[in-house]
């Protein structure tokens, strides 16, 4: 394969850990790899983009007020029309990469894979890897037909790894007009304070599923996620609840993690949530019912009352420090 | 005010899921359910039609086989009718050719809003209401966790990795709700059996003048090339909480020197 372009996300020059991994995942089949990047500061990022792999660094800039879909799909059409089409576009099953992925697949009149979490070469073609029915199966999958294949990769499915390359060469790119489709505006940017690590970042993962019984105890796993420097997840249950927001998700529709220890509280272990979890290197497991799914992955599980055991947990945690 | 919600029937996530041995496609027999996703899109349409005092909505899906027990689902909530686009052509559809579809079908409502879930249940690709909107040269708001209409701009607190961003669209655009913003209102007895006469209009590939050959697996451009059994994790030690139980998971996180 020649060439893979790499959608990196980036803030204020610093790179998305899923746009190092995605670069480590296109060096692997294409032997040059270019990066496309937006938003304040992203010409910052040609360094550590360089370094992971990317030769080029084309930079639409930045978008004001607009949401980066409409405008980021119109910039790599006409980037195409310019350089010629890549053998891939890789881009991130993030908020924004989606939207890019979705306007750009119609733009080009081609289809996406989306929830990728591994890739092969076989003869050639490059084959996507998606976890279904929990992660109790692979599927693969591939694209037919003319034109460059739009792989949507889930974060952590690749490990980032750098390559000692140069800084990528920037290059700046132009953002066309992209009328009615590029009409939502941003008109205010709200930012709730985080303490302890990322979500998909953390070591240690605390989840809290619909074995809390209501809201109020969410408050249980988010004390003990930080006494451990963790992130509160949450299974989808609890999300469509309304007990928690949507970002705290794990799972299949949420976030997948991979943290060193992964604490679930009543979650019985929908496939929904395990596909997103079961990557973790050690699972902890509290539920009261004895045959829920995730004991059956679960390292240490205790069967239990969330109610009964994480406080004495959290004291003992609080005790130990 | 005109809303169109587009909704997926799926089969019950609960039940036992399979992939069709020749084709892997999907096993879609039996009854179809609402996706529980699309439920608090229903139930924002309904309140922003509230809201604006004598709003209409109506629902767009597409199913094999004139399939409509989960659209009278949503609409013993309340919707007042629903388009149904129906083709054995459609089987084997992608994301782009569904949305291609569901674009044309929204074509011939004239709704001033669009409302779809994030993503479905069963694919979960997550793409098809943008690429709806990129067909209709709409703009589009993805991941709404609260949305309001006056006049003719949608007004959309969008979830971000750190919070949220309040973002402001002209009407018509396609807006995708997450989970668990509102609470969906369970069908009262009037509203089943209201929902058995409201009009479902059943649309073939001809109706909305798109040809077979770019939908369906015909048209997709890609495919399946296996489905493997993956790697499985195996269970470890399971305990009883006898009122230790936490010193037993103190034990563990030294043991991985997590304390």
């Amino acid at each position: 394969m020649e060439k893979i372009w790499v959608l990196a996300e980036q803030k204020e020059g610093e790179p998305a850990s899923s746009a190092l991994e995605m670069l480590a995942a296109a060096r692997r089949f294409a032997s040059q790899v270019e990066a496309i990047t937006y938003g304040p500061g992203a010409a910052g990022a040609a360094a550590s983009l360089g370094e992971h792999g990317a030769s080029r660094l084309y930079d639409a800039g930045e978008l004001g007020d607009s949401l980066p879909g409409a405008r980021l799909a119109a910039a790599i059409a006409a980037l195409i029309e310019q350089k010629g089409a890549p053998d891939a576009i890789f881009l991130a099953q993030s908020y924004d990469g989606r939207d890019i992925a979705g306007r750009l697949s119609a733009r080009l009149d081609r289809p996406v894979l989306t929830n990728i979490v591994g890739l092969s070469d076989e003869a050639g073609a490059l084959l996507s890897e998606h976890a279904i029915f929990g992660g109790t199966k692979v599927l693969k999958a591939r694209f037919t037909g003319e034109g460059p294949g739009i792989f949507v990769i889930r974060p952590k499915s690749f490990t980032a790894e750098p390559a000692g390359g140069q800084p990528a060469e920037v290059e700046s790119v132009e953002l066309p007009e992209t009328g009615a489709t590029d009409g939502a505006k941003v008109v205010g940017r709200h930012e709730e304070e985080r303490t302890g690590p990322q979500l998909d970042e953390a070591e240690v993962v605390v989840s809290g599923g619909r074995g809390l019984g209501a809201a109020e105890s969410y408050a249980l796993v988010e004390e003990l996620a930080k006494l451990l420097n963790g992130a509160a997840g949450a299974s989808r249950a609890i999300v469509d609840a309304g007990w928690v927001p949507y970002a705290n998700q794990v799972g299949q529709t949420g976030k997948t993690v991979k943290p060193t220890v992964y604490i679930a509280c009543g979650i019985s272990g929908a496939t929904q949530h395990m596909v997103g979890m079961k990557g973790s290197k050690h699972i902890i497991a509290i539920n009261k019912d004895e045959s829920a799914p995730i004991f059956t992955i679960a390292d240490l599980g205790v069967v239990g009352d969330v109610h009964a055991v994480l406080p004495k947990l959290i004291e003992a945690v609080k005790a130990r420090k | 005010m005109k809303v169109a919600v587009c909704v997926k029937q799926i089969p019950d996530p609960a039940g036992e899921l399979s992939l069709d041995p020749a084709t892997h496609f999907l096993v879609r027999e039996g009854k179809l359910i609402l996706d529980d996703s699309d439920a608090y899109g229903v139930e924002i349409a309904l309140q922003l039609a509230e809201a604006a005092g004598g709003g209409e909505v109506i629902l767009v899906s597409m199913a094999p086989g004139g399939e409509t027990s989960g659209l009278r689902t949503a609409l013993a909530m309340g919707a007042a009718g629903a388009v149904l686009v129906s083709d054995d052509s459609l089987a084997g559809s992608d994301s782009l050719s569904t949305a291609r579809v569901l674009a044309a079908a929204v074509e011939r409502i004239e709704p001033d809003l669009v409302l779809a879930a994030t993503e479905s249940t069963d694919g979960y690709t997550g793409t098809t209401p943008v690429q709806m909107a990129e067909l209709l040269g709409w703009p589009a708001v993805t991941f709404a966790k609260h949305v309001e209409v006056n006049g003719g701009t949608v007004k959309v607190n969008r979830q971000t990795e750190a919070g949220y961003d309040e973002v402001t669209c002209p009407l018509p655009a396609v807006v995708t709700v997450t989970a668990g913003v509102v609470e969906p209102r369970y069908p009262s007895f009037k509203g089943i059996m209201a929902a058995r006469s409201k009009p479902v209009e059943e649309l073939s590939l001809a109706d909305l003048g798109l040809e077979a050959s770019r939908v369906g697996a015909a048209g997709a451009r890609q495919e399946i090339v296996s489905v493997e059994e993956a790697e499985q994790r195996s269970s470890g030690e399971v305990v009883r909480d006898e009122g230790d139980a936490h010193e037993k998971i103190v034990a563990y996180l030294e043991q991985i020197k997590v304390l």
